[in-house]
Protein backbone atom coordinates (compact mmCIF):
# COMPACT_ATOMS: atom_id res chain seq x y z
CA UNK A 1 0.00 0.00 0.00
CA UNK A 2 0.85 3.59 -0.48
CA UNK A 3 1.48 5.87 1.92
CA UNK A 4 -1.26 8.32 2.58
CA UNK A 5 1.04 11.69 1.81
CA UNK A 6 2.17 10.02 -1.47
CA UNK A 7 -1.56 8.88 -2.22
CA UNK A 8 -2.76 12.55 -1.60
CA UNK A 9 -0.73 13.79 -4.15
CA UNK A 10 -1.90 11.54 -6.90
CA UNK A 11 -5.33 11.88 -5.95
CA UNK A 12 -4.66 15.83 -5.55
CA UNK A 13 -2.70 15.51 -9.17
CA UNK A 14 -5.47 13.25 -11.09
CA UNK A 15 -7.90 16.30 -9.75
CA UNK A 16 -5.81 18.93 -11.56
CA UNK A 17 -5.25 16.98 -14.81
CA UNK A 18 -8.74 15.63 -15.06
CA UNK A 19 -11.24 17.92 -13.23
CA UNK A 20 -12.49 19.92 -16.50
CA UNK A 21 -13.00 17.19 -18.18
CA UNK A 22 -14.90 15.44 -15.32
CA UNK A 23 -16.92 18.08 -14.48
CA UNK A 24 -17.94 18.59 -17.89
CA UNK A 25 -19.13 15.25 -18.45
CA UNK A 26 -20.71 15.53 -14.92
CA UNK A 27 -22.83 18.32 -15.76
CA UNK A 28 -23.98 17.62 -18.85
CA UNK A 29 -25.70 14.46 -17.08
CA UNK A 30 -26.57 16.10 -14.40
CA UNK A 31 -27.65 19.62 -16.04
CA UNK A 32 -27.23 21.94 -12.99
CA UNK A 33 -23.64 23.34 -12.67
CA UNK A 34 -23.59 23.75 -8.71
CA UNK A 35 -25.26 20.47 -8.17
CA UNK A 36 -22.21 18.54 -10.31
CA UNK A 37 -19.41 20.38 -8.45
CA UNK A 38 -20.46 19.97 -5.19
CA UNK A 39 -21.21 16.41 -5.69
CA UNK A 40 -17.36 16.05 -7.41
CA UNK A 41 -16.07 17.50 -4.52
CA UNK A 42 -18.03 15.02 -2.26
CA UNK A 43 -16.58 12.27 -4.60
CA UNK A 44 -13.06 13.55 -4.02
CA UNK A 45 -13.55 13.76 -0.24
CA UNK A 46 -15.13 9.95 -0.93
CA UNK A 47 -11.76 9.48 -2.57
CA UNK A 48 -9.30 10.42 0.14
CA UNK A 49 -11.17 8.20 2.67
CA UNK A 50 -11.61 4.90 0.33
CA UNK A 51 -8.66 4.57 -2.25
CA UNK A 52 -5.90 4.50 1.10
CA UNK A 53 -7.86 1.36 1.90
CA UNK A 54 -8.68 -0.11 -1.25
CA UNK A 55 -6.32 1.26 -3.77
CA UNK A 56 -6.59 3.17 -6.31
CA UNK A 57 -8.91 2.13 -8.39
CA UNK A 58 -7.89 1.25 -12.61
CA UNK A 59 -10.24 4.11 -14.10
CA UNK A 60 -9.75 6.93 -11.54
CA UNK A 61 -11.80 9.53 -13.32
CA UNK A 62 -14.46 6.77 -14.15
CA UNK A 63 -14.36 5.81 -10.57
CA UNK A 64 -15.02 10.12 -9.10
CA UNK A 65 -17.59 9.98 -12.15
CA UNK A 66 -19.40 7.35 -10.91
CA UNK A 67 -19.23 8.15 -7.24
CA UNK A 68 -20.07 11.92 -8.06
CA UNK A 69 -23.13 10.65 -9.56
CA UNK A 70 -24.24 8.35 -6.87
CA UNK A 71 -24.05 11.33 -4.53
CA UNK A 72 -26.27 13.54 -6.76
CA UNK A 73 -29.33 10.78 -6.84
CA UNK A 74 -28.68 11.06 -2.76
CA UNK A 75 -28.56 14.47 -2.56
CA UNK A 76 -31.92 14.96 -5.28
CA UNK A 77 -33.47 12.44 -3.42
CA UNK A 78 -33.22 13.96 -0.40
CA UNK A 79 -34.43 17.03 -0.90
CA UNK A 80 -37.22 15.68 -3.03
CA UNK A 81 -38.33 14.03 0.51
CA UNK A 82 -37.69 17.44 2.35
CA UNK A 83 -39.26 19.51 0.44
CA UNK A 84 -42.21 16.68 0.09
CA UNK A 85 -42.56 16.99 -3.51
CA UNK A 86 -43.14 14.31 -6.44
CA UNK A 87 -39.54 13.97 -7.96
CA UNK A 88 -39.13 12.95 -11.41
CA UNK A 89 -38.70 9.68 -10.65
CA UNK A 90 -37.85 8.51 -14.35
CA UNK A 91 -34.89 10.79 -14.34
CA UNK A 92 -33.73 9.69 -11.16
CA UNK A 93 -33.58 5.92 -12.56
CA UNK A 94 -32.56 6.95 -15.75
CA UNK A 95 -29.36 8.78 -13.57
CA UNK A 96 -28.82 5.95 -12.13
CA UNK A 97 -28.66 3.39 -14.95
CA UNK A 98 -26.61 5.46 -16.84
CA UNK A 99 -23.89 5.64 -13.37
CA UNK A 100 -24.18 1.65 -13.96
CA UNK A 101 -23.98 1.55 -17.38
CA UNK A 102 -20.48 3.33 -17.26
CA UNK A 103 -18.72 1.62 -14.32
CA UNK A 104 -16.80 -0.42 -16.51
CA UNK A 105 -15.93 1.74 -19.65
CA UNK A 106 -13.66 3.83 -18.01
CA UNK A 107 -13.94 6.32 -20.95
CA UNK A 108 -15.25 9.78 -20.47
CA UNK A 109 -17.38 11.52 -22.83
CA UNK A 110 -15.68 14.91 -23.51
CA UNK A 111 -18.20 17.84 -22.76
CA UNK A 112 -15.34 20.19 -21.86
CA UNK A 113 -16.05 22.19 -25.17
CA UNK A 114 -19.89 22.59 -24.26
CA UNK A 115 -18.39 23.85 -20.61
CA UNK A 116 -16.26 26.74 -22.23
CA UNK A 117 -19.13 27.72 -24.14
CA UNK A 118 -21.60 28.15 -21.13
CA UNK A 119 -18.34 29.57 -18.89
CA UNK A 120 -17.76 32.30 -21.79
CA UNK A 121 -21.70 32.84 -22.77
CA UNK A 122 -22.05 36.86 -23.83
CA UNK A 123 -24.43 37.03 -20.83
CA UNK A 124 -22.39 37.01 -18.11
CA UNK A 125 -19.90 39.89 -17.69
CA UNK A 126 -16.43 39.61 -18.41
CA UNK A 127 -14.70 39.23 -15.37
CA UNK A 128 -17.58 36.13 -14.34
CA UNK A 129 -16.58 34.51 -17.36
CA UNK A 130 -12.56 34.94 -16.74
CA UNK A 131 -13.42 33.64 -13.20
CA UNK A 132 -15.87 30.42 -14.63
CA UNK A 133 -13.34 29.14 -17.20
CA UNK A 134 -10.55 29.39 -14.92
CA UNK A 135 -12.34 27.47 -12.43
CA UNK A 136 -14.45 24.75 -14.47
CA UNK A 137 -11.77 23.85 -16.85
CA UNK A 138 -8.73 25.35 -15.56
CA UNK A 139 -6.73 23.86 -12.42
CA UNK A 140 -7.00 26.93 -10.25
CA UNK A 141 -9.19 26.98 -6.97
CA UNK A 142 -11.61 29.46 -5.96
CA UNK A 143 -8.37 30.79 -3.56
CA UNK A 144 -6.08 30.70 -6.94
CA UNK A 145 -8.71 32.89 -8.96
CA UNK A 146 -9.50 35.17 -6.14
CA UNK A 147 -5.84 36.08 -5.95
CA UNK A 148 -4.73 36.78 -9.41
CA UNK A 149 -7.39 39.30 -9.21
CA UNK A 150 -6.71 40.73 -6.29
CA UNK A 151 -10.25 39.89 -4.93
CA UNK A 152 -11.38 38.92 -1.84
CA UNK A 153 -11.96 35.11 -1.50
CA UNK A 154 -15.40 35.41 -0.58
CA UNK A 155 -16.43 37.89 -3.04
CA UNK A 156 -14.97 35.73 -6.05
CA UNK A 157 -16.93 32.66 -4.40
CA UNK A 158 -20.09 34.15 -4.36
CA UNK A 159 -19.06 35.69 -8.12
CA UNK A 160 -19.18 32.39 -9.11
CA UNK A 161 -22.20 30.81 -6.96
CA UNK A 162 -24.18 33.52 -8.89
CA UNK A 163 -22.84 33.04 -12.01
CA UNK A 164 -23.72 29.18 -11.82
CA UNK A 165 -27.20 29.99 -10.50
CA UNK A 166 -27.99 32.64 -13.44
CA UNK A 167 -26.18 29.73 -16.04
CA UNK A 168 -29.45 27.64 -14.73
CA UNK A 169 -32.19 29.90 -14.19
CA UNK A 170 -31.64 31.79 -17.77
CA UNK A 171 -31.20 28.67 -19.25
CA UNK A 172 -27.92 29.44 -20.66
CA UNK A 173 -27.62 26.46 -22.92
CA UNK A 174 -25.04 23.84 -22.66
CA UNK A 175 -24.39 22.92 -25.69
CA UNK A 176 -22.00 23.76 -28.51
CA UNK A 177 -23.60 26.47 -30.04
CA UNK A 178 -25.66 25.99 -34.05
CA UNK A 179 -23.53 27.57 -37.08
CA UNK A 180 -25.50 30.64 -36.84
CA UNK A 181 -23.92 31.63 -33.39
CA UNK A 182 -20.99 29.57 -33.57
CA UNK A 183 -18.41 32.60 -34.92
CA UNK A 184 -19.19 35.15 -32.37
CA UNK A 185 -19.00 32.36 -29.57
CA UNK A 186 -15.77 31.70 -30.55
CA UNK A 187 -14.81 35.16 -31.38
CA UNK A 188 -16.56 35.21 -27.09
CA UNK A 189 -14.34 32.22 -25.86
CA UNK A 190 -10.97 33.24 -27.75
CA UNK A 191 -11.14 36.93 -26.00
CA UNK A 192 -11.77 35.06 -22.85
CA UNK A 193 -8.69 32.63 -22.96
CA UNK A 194 -6.50 35.86 -24.58
CA UNK A 195 -7.43 38.06 -21.15
CA UNK A 196 -6.01 35.53 -19.32
CA UNK A 197 -2.86 35.48 -20.72
CA UNK A 198 -2.55 39.20 -20.66
CA UNK A 199 -3.25 39.40 -17.09
CA UNK A 200 -0.96 36.80 -16.09
CA UNK A 201 1.62 38.34 -19.16
CA UNK A 202 1.23 42.42 -19.03
CA UNK A 203 1.32 41.53 -14.59
CA UNK A 204 -0.17 44.83 -14.04
CA UNK A 205 -0.62 43.56 -10.80
CA UNK A 206 -0.54 40.68 -8.00
CA UNK A 207 1.97 38.01 -7.41
CA UNK A 208 4.31 37.38 -10.06
CA UNK A 209 3.83 33.46 -10.05
CA UNK A 210 0.29 33.05 -9.82
CA UNK A 211 0.47 35.42 -12.90
CA UNK A 212 2.70 33.12 -14.98
CA UNK A 213 0.05 30.62 -13.85
CA UNK A 214 -2.36 32.26 -15.74
CA UNK A 215 -0.82 32.65 -18.69
CA UNK A 216 0.24 29.21 -18.66
CA UNK A 217 -3.42 27.99 -18.45
CA UNK A 218 -4.56 30.13 -20.65
CA UNK A 219 -2.22 28.18 -23.59
CA UNK A 220 -3.55 24.92 -21.89
CA UNK A 221 -7.15 26.13 -22.13
CA UNK A 222 -6.36 27.30 -25.84
CA UNK A 223 -4.89 23.66 -26.59
CA UNK A 224 -7.83 22.05 -24.85
CA UNK A 225 -10.12 24.16 -27.50
CA UNK A 226 -7.66 23.57 -30.63
CA UNK A 227 -8.22 19.97 -30.15
CA UNK A 228 -11.66 19.76 -29.93
CA UNK A 229 -12.09 22.03 -33.29
CA UNK A 230 -9.45 21.53 -35.15
CA UNK A 231 -10.99 23.47 -38.04
CA UNK A 232 -11.43 26.79 -36.74
CA UNK A 233 -7.67 28.24 -37.52
CA UNK A 234 -8.18 31.46 -34.94
CA UNK A 235 -7.55 29.09 -32.14
CA UNK A 236 -4.54 28.00 -33.55
CA UNK A 237 -3.57 31.56 -34.37
CA UNK A 238 -4.26 32.67 -31.04
CA UNK A 239 -1.90 29.76 -29.64
CA UNK A 240 0.51 30.65 -31.25
CA UNK A 241 -0.03 34.42 -30.62
CA UNK A 242 0.25 33.27 -26.82
CA UNK A 243 3.03 31.23 -27.73
CA UNK A 244 5.67 33.36 -29.56
CA UNK A 245 4.82 36.63 -27.06
CA UNK A 246 5.42 33.51 -24.14
CA UNK A 247 8.61 32.89 -25.31
CA UNK A 248 9.53 36.31 -24.65
CA UNK A 249 8.52 36.18 -20.95
CA UNK A 250 12.33 36.16 -19.49
CA UNK A 251 13.93 38.42 -21.69
CA UNK A 252 10.68 41.30 -20.97
CA UNK A 253 11.80 41.86 -17.34
CA UNK A 254 14.74 42.87 -16.42
CA UNK A 255 16.41 41.49 -12.62
CA UNK A 256 15.07 44.99 -11.20
CA UNK A 257 11.94 44.45 -12.62
CA UNK A 258 11.73 46.43 -15.25
CA UNK A 259 10.11 46.17 -18.12
CA UNK A 260 12.45 45.43 -21.24
CA UNK A 261 10.92 46.39 -24.88
CA UNK A 262 11.76 44.19 -27.50
CA UNK A 263 14.28 46.78 -29.21
CA UNK A 264 16.78 45.91 -26.27
CA UNK A 265 15.54 42.25 -24.95
CA UNK A 266 18.31 39.93 -24.87
CA UNK A 267 17.25 37.61 -27.55
CA UNK A 268 19.11 34.35 -27.05
CA UNK A 269 17.14 34.03 -23.48
CA UNK A 270 14.08 33.83 -25.86
CA UNK A 271 12.44 30.21 -24.91
CA UNK A 272 13.50 28.18 -28.67
CA UNK A 273 10.74 25.54 -28.02
CA UNK A 274 7.60 28.11 -27.44
CA UNK A 275 9.00 29.76 -30.69
CA UNK A 276 9.26 26.29 -33.19
CA UNK A 277 5.81 25.55 -31.88
CA UNK A 278 4.17 28.98 -32.12
CA UNK A 279 5.98 29.16 -36.11
CA UNK A 280 4.89 25.56 -36.41
CA UNK A 281 1.46 26.28 -35.65
CA UNK A 282 1.38 29.56 -38.11
CA UNK A 283 2.87 27.81 -41.03
CA UNK A 284 0.25 25.15 -41.09
CA UNK A 285 -2.75 27.35 -41.01
CA UNK A 286 -1.57 30.54 -42.39
CA UNK A 287 -1.66 29.40 -46.12
CA UNK A 288 -5.43 28.52 -45.76
CA UNK A 289 -8.54 30.80 -46.98
CA UNK A 290 -9.89 33.12 -44.10
CA UNK A 291 -7.35 34.93 -41.80
CA UNK A 292 -8.25 36.05 -38.71
CA UNK A 293 -6.75 38.85 -36.54
CA UNK A 294 -5.19 36.23 -34.21
CA UNK A 295 -3.68 34.62 -37.10
CA UNK A 296 -2.06 37.72 -38.51
CA UNK A 297 -0.79 39.34 -35.33
CA UNK A 298 0.72 35.89 -34.18
CA UNK A 299 2.36 36.13 -37.91
CA UNK A 300 3.92 39.64 -36.56
CA UNK A 301 5.28 38.45 -33.74
CA UNK A 302 6.88 35.41 -35.65
CA UNK A 303 8.95 38.28 -38.02
CA UNK A 304 10.40 39.39 -34.89
CA UNK A 305 10.70 35.75 -33.35
CA UNK A 306 12.76 35.19 -36.61
CA UNK A 307 15.21 38.03 -36.68
CA UNK A 308 18.76 37.95 -35.06
CA UNK A 309 18.20 41.41 -33.85
CA UNK A 310 16.02 44.55 -34.15
CA UNK A 311 17.89 46.13 -37.00
CA UNK A 312 17.57 43.35 -38.86
CA UNK A 313 14.15 42.26 -38.23
CA UNK A 314 12.26 42.35 -41.74
CA UNK A 315 10.20 45.96 -41.17
CA UNK A 316 8.26 46.15 -44.75
CA UNK A 317 6.76 42.72 -44.04
CA UNK A 318 5.53 43.97 -40.63
CA UNK A 319 4.16 47.26 -42.04
CA UNK A 320 2.45 45.01 -44.45
CA UNK A 321 1.28 42.63 -41.99
CA UNK A 322 -0.28 45.42 -39.84
CA UNK A 323 -2.24 46.58 -43.34
CA UNK A 324 -3.78 43.33 -43.54
CA UNK A 325 -4.72 43.29 -39.84
CA UNK A 326 -6.27 47.24 -39.83
CA UNK A 327 -8.36 45.79 -43.14
CA UNK A 328 -9.61 42.92 -40.94
CA UNK A 329 -10.23 44.60 -37.86
CA UNK A 330 -9.46 47.80 -37.76
CA UNK A 331 -7.98 50.38 -34.54
CA UNK A 332 -6.34 53.20 -33.28
CA UNK A 333 -3.44 51.13 -31.72
CA UNK A 334 -2.90 48.74 -34.93
CA UNK A 335 -2.38 51.81 -36.96
CA UNK A 336 -0.05 53.39 -34.08
CA UNK A 337 2.14 49.96 -34.57
CA UNK A 338 2.16 50.23 -37.94
CA UNK A 339 3.40 53.98 -37.65
CA UNK A 340 6.30 52.84 -36.08
CA UNK A 341 7.05 49.88 -38.17
CA UNK A 342 6.84 52.78 -40.77
CA UNK A 343 9.82 54.44 -39.31
CA UNK A 344 11.97 51.95 -39.22
CA UNK A 345 10.78 50.35 -43.07
CA UNK A 346 10.74 53.93 -44.62
CA UNK A 347 11.07 57.05 -42.76
CA UNK A 348 10.39 58.52 -38.97
CA UNK A 349 8.76 61.56 -40.75
CA UNK A 350 6.29 59.13 -42.82
CA UNK A 351 5.73 57.30 -39.24
CA UNK A 352 5.09 60.74 -37.75
CA UNK A 353 2.73 61.73 -40.74
CA UNK A 354 0.66 58.98 -40.60
CA UNK A 355 0.21 59.14 -36.86
CA UNK A 356 -1.14 62.31 -36.91
CA UNK A 357 -3.41 61.40 -39.47
CA UNK A 358 -4.55 58.57 -37.30
CA UNK A 359 -4.95 60.85 -34.57
CA UNK A 360 -6.88 63.71 -36.25
CA UNK A 361 -9.68 63.47 -35.01
CA UNK A 362 -8.90 63.99 -31.46
CA UNK A 363 -9.85 60.31 -30.24
CA UNK A 364 -6.56 59.53 -29.12
CA UNK A 365 -6.16 62.94 -27.10
CA UNK A 366 -6.04 60.89 -24.02
CA UNK A 367 -4.63 57.46 -25.42
CA UNK A 368 -1.30 56.54 -23.45
CA UNK A 369 0.21 54.68 -26.44
CA UNK A 370 -0.43 57.63 -28.90
CA UNK A 371 1.76 60.05 -26.83
CA UNK A 372 4.25 57.23 -26.21
CA UNK A 373 4.49 56.72 -30.11
CA UNK A 374 4.57 60.30 -30.91
CA UNK A 375 7.23 61.05 -28.30
CA UNK A 376 9.53 58.05 -29.61
CA UNK A 377 8.88 58.98 -32.92
CA UNK A 378 10.09 62.87 -32.51
CA UNK A 379 13.27 62.00 -30.09
CA UNK A 380 14.24 60.21 -33.00
CA UNK A 381 13.61 63.01 -35.48
CA UNK A 382 15.42 64.99 -33.22
CA UNK A 383 12.73 67.34 -32.05
CA UNK A 384 13.83 66.76 -27.94
CA UNK A 385 11.21 69.28 -26.57
CA UNK A 386 8.15 68.81 -28.65
CA UNK A 387 8.80 64.69 -27.47
CA UNK A 388 9.09 65.86 -23.62
CA UNK A 389 5.81 66.92 -23.87
CA UNK A 390 4.52 63.54 -25.29
CA UNK A 391 6.20 61.59 -22.96
CA UNK A 392 5.07 63.26 -19.60
CA UNK A 393 1.11 63.22 -21.64
CA UNK A 394 1.76 59.64 -21.47
CA UNK A 395 3.26 59.67 -18.19
CA UNK A 396 0.25 61.09 -16.96
CA UNK A 397 -2.15 58.50 -18.90
CA UNK A 398 -0.38 55.39 -17.67
CA UNK A 399 -2.15 52.97 -15.24
CA UNK A 400 0.62 50.76 -15.06
CA UNK A 401 4.22 51.15 -12.52
CA UNK A 402 6.18 49.60 -14.54
CA UNK A 403 5.07 50.88 -18.09
CA UNK A 404 5.12 53.95 -16.25
CA UNK A 405 8.75 53.58 -14.92
CA UNK A 406 9.59 52.43 -18.40
CA UNK A 407 8.42 55.77 -19.73
CA UNK A 408 10.17 58.08 -17.43
CA UNK A 409 13.12 56.28 -18.41
CA UNK A 410 12.80 57.27 -22.18
CA UNK A 411 11.88 60.52 -20.72
CA UNK A 412 15.39 61.25 -18.81
CA UNK A 413 17.42 59.72 -21.55
CA UNK A 414 15.49 62.30 -23.83
CA UNK A 415 15.85 65.25 -21.65
CA UNK A 416 19.71 65.04 -20.66
CA UNK B 1 -38.56 27.62 -20.68
CA UNK B 2 -40.59 30.85 -20.58
CA UNK B 3 -39.16 34.18 -20.96
CA UNK B 4 -40.32 37.59 -20.25
CA UNK B 5 -39.14 40.11 -22.75
CA UNK B 6 -39.61 43.39 -21.61
CA UNK B 7 -38.89 46.05 -23.88
CA UNK B 8 -37.86 49.77 -22.54
CA UNK B 9 -37.14 52.93 -25.04
CA UNK B 10 -36.54 56.45 -24.41
CA UNK B 11 -39.96 57.73 -25.56
CA UNK B 12 -38.59 61.06 -27.29
CA UNK B 13 -36.15 58.84 -29.17
CA UNK B 14 -38.47 56.57 -30.58
CA UNK B 15 -39.91 57.05 -33.74
CA UNK B 16 -43.05 59.48 -33.80
CA UNK B 17 -46.65 59.12 -34.76
CA UNK B 18 -47.17 60.13 -38.07
CA UNK B 19 -43.75 59.82 -39.52
CA UNK B 20 -43.29 57.37 -41.72
CA UNK B 21 -40.57 55.81 -38.92
CA UNK B 22 -42.97 54.91 -37.28
CA UNK B 23 -45.06 52.97 -39.82
CA UNK B 24 -42.02 51.12 -40.28
CA UNK B 25 -41.67 50.16 -36.85
CA UNK B 26 -45.35 49.22 -36.20
CA UNK B 27 -45.27 46.96 -39.40
CA UNK B 28 -42.00 45.34 -37.29
CA UNK B 29 -43.99 44.50 -34.27
CA UNK B 30 -47.06 43.05 -36.81
CA UNK B 31 -44.40 41.03 -38.15
CA UNK B 32 -43.02 40.31 -35.10
CA UNK B 33 -46.03 38.60 -33.28
CA UNK B 34 -46.79 36.76 -36.38
CA UNK B 35 -43.33 35.04 -36.49
CA UNK B 36 -43.25 33.89 -32.98
CA UNK B 37 -46.77 32.38 -33.05
CA UNK B 38 -45.86 30.70 -36.68
CA UNK B 39 -42.72 29.65 -34.48
CA UNK B 40 -44.86 28.61 -31.90
CA UNK B 41 -42.88 30.77 -29.41
CA UNK B 42 -45.78 33.35 -28.02
CA UNK B 43 -47.36 32.83 -24.79
CA UNK B 44 -48.58 36.56 -24.28
CA UNK B 45 -47.25 40.18 -25.82
CA UNK B 46 -48.67 44.03 -25.16
CA UNK B 47 -48.20 47.40 -25.95
CA UNK B 48 -48.47 49.44 -22.83
CA UNK B 49 -49.88 53.01 -22.25
CA UNK B 50 -47.59 55.78 -21.64
CA UNK B 51 -45.41 55.71 -18.62
CA UNK B 52 -47.62 58.95 -17.33
CA UNK B 53 -50.51 56.63 -17.06
CA UNK B 54 -48.43 54.71 -14.62
CA UNK B 55 -49.70 54.42 -11.04
CA UNK B 56 -47.31 52.57 -8.55
CA UNK B 57 -48.66 51.27 -5.30
CA UNK B 58 -47.21 50.10 -2.32
CA UNK B 59 -48.49 48.56 1.27
CA UNK B 60 -46.91 49.68 4.38
CA UNK B 61 -48.14 48.74 8.06
CA UNK B 62 -51.65 48.11 5.99
CA UNK B 63 -52.39 51.56 4.50
CA UNK B 64 -51.60 51.71 0.48
CA UNK B 65 -50.26 54.48 -0.89
CA UNK B 66 -50.42 55.27 -4.77
CA UNK B 67 -48.22 56.93 -6.26
CA UNK B 68 -48.00 58.76 -9.70
CA UNK B 69 -46.22 57.81 -12.38
CA UNK B 70 -43.98 54.52 -13.16
CA UNK B 71 -41.99 53.14 -9.51
CA UNK B 72 -38.58 54.48 -11.22
CA UNK B 73 -37.84 57.88 -13.33
CA UNK B 74 -35.41 56.89 -16.23
CA UNK B 75 -35.60 57.62 -19.21
CA UNK B 76 -36.21 54.39 -20.66
CA UNK B 77 -39.51 53.50 -20.04
CA UNK B 78 -41.41 50.42 -20.13
CA UNK B 79 -43.09 50.38 -22.92
CA UNK B 80 -44.27 46.81 -23.84
CA UNK B 81 -43.30 43.00 -23.24
CA UNK B 82 -43.81 39.54 -24.76
CA UNK B 83 -43.78 36.57 -23.11
CA UNK B 84 -41.95 33.88 -25.25
CA UNK B 85 -41.30 30.12 -24.83
CA UNK B 86 -38.17 29.02 -25.76
CA UNK B 87 -35.57 26.35 -25.51
CA UNK B 88 -32.87 28.14 -23.88
CA UNK B 89 -31.29 31.78 -23.37
CA UNK B 90 -29.95 31.58 -26.68
CA UNK B 91 -33.45 31.63 -28.34
CA UNK B 92 -34.51 33.76 -26.33
CA UNK B 93 -31.90 36.65 -26.87
CA UNK B 94 -32.25 35.65 -30.94
CA UNK B 95 -36.00 36.97 -30.59
CA UNK B 96 -35.13 39.72 -28.53
CA UNK B 97 -32.88 41.28 -30.76
CA UNK B 98 -35.50 40.67 -33.64
CA UNK B 99 -37.77 43.13 -31.13
CA UNK B 100 -38.09 46.91 -33.59
CA UNK B 101 -37.15 48.78 -30.38
CA UNK B 102 -34.08 47.04 -29.98
CA UNK B 103 -32.43 48.86 -32.57
CA UNK B 104 -33.11 51.77 -30.17
CA UNK B 105 -34.21 50.69 -26.56
CA UNK B 106 -33.46 47.97 -24.68
CA UNK B 107 -34.84 44.82 -24.70
CA UNK B 108 -34.40 42.78 -21.02
CA UNK B 109 -34.60 39.08 -21.23
CA UNK B 110 -35.94 37.69 -17.85
CA UNK B 111 -36.45 33.66 -16.70
CA UNK B 112 -40.05 33.16 -15.66
CA UNK B 113 -39.65 31.85 -11.99
CA UNK B 114 -40.93 28.45 -11.90
CA UNK B 115 -42.52 26.93 -8.60
CA UNK B 116 -42.30 23.50 -7.98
Amino acid sequence: MLPLHSLQSIIQQLVREEWGRILASLIKTLGDFQLAEDCLQDAIVTAMDRWPKNGVPDTPAAWLITTARRKAIDRLRREASFAAKELDIAYLNDLEQRAEGEDESGTIPDKRLEMLFTCCHPALDEKTRIALTLRALGRLTTEEIAAAFLDRTDAMAQRLVRAKKKISLAGIPYEIPGEDILPDRIVSVLKVIYLIFNEGYSATTGEALTRTDLSEEAIRLARIMWSLLPEEREIGGLLSLMLLHDSRRRARLSAEGHMVPLEDQNRTIWNKGRITEGISILKDILPKPKTGPYQVQAAISAVHSESQSWEETDWPQIVALYDLLHRIEPSPIVRINQAIAVSYAHSVDEALAMLDDTASDGALDRYQPYHAARADLLSRSGNAQAAIENFETAIQLSGNTRERAFLEKKLRNCSS
Amino acid sequence: MQYMLLIYADPNVQPQPGTPEFGTMMKGYADFSQHVQDDGKFVAGNALEDAPTATTVSVRGGETTLTDGPFAETKEHLGGYYLLDCTDLDEAVKYAAMIPSATHGRVEVRPVMVFD
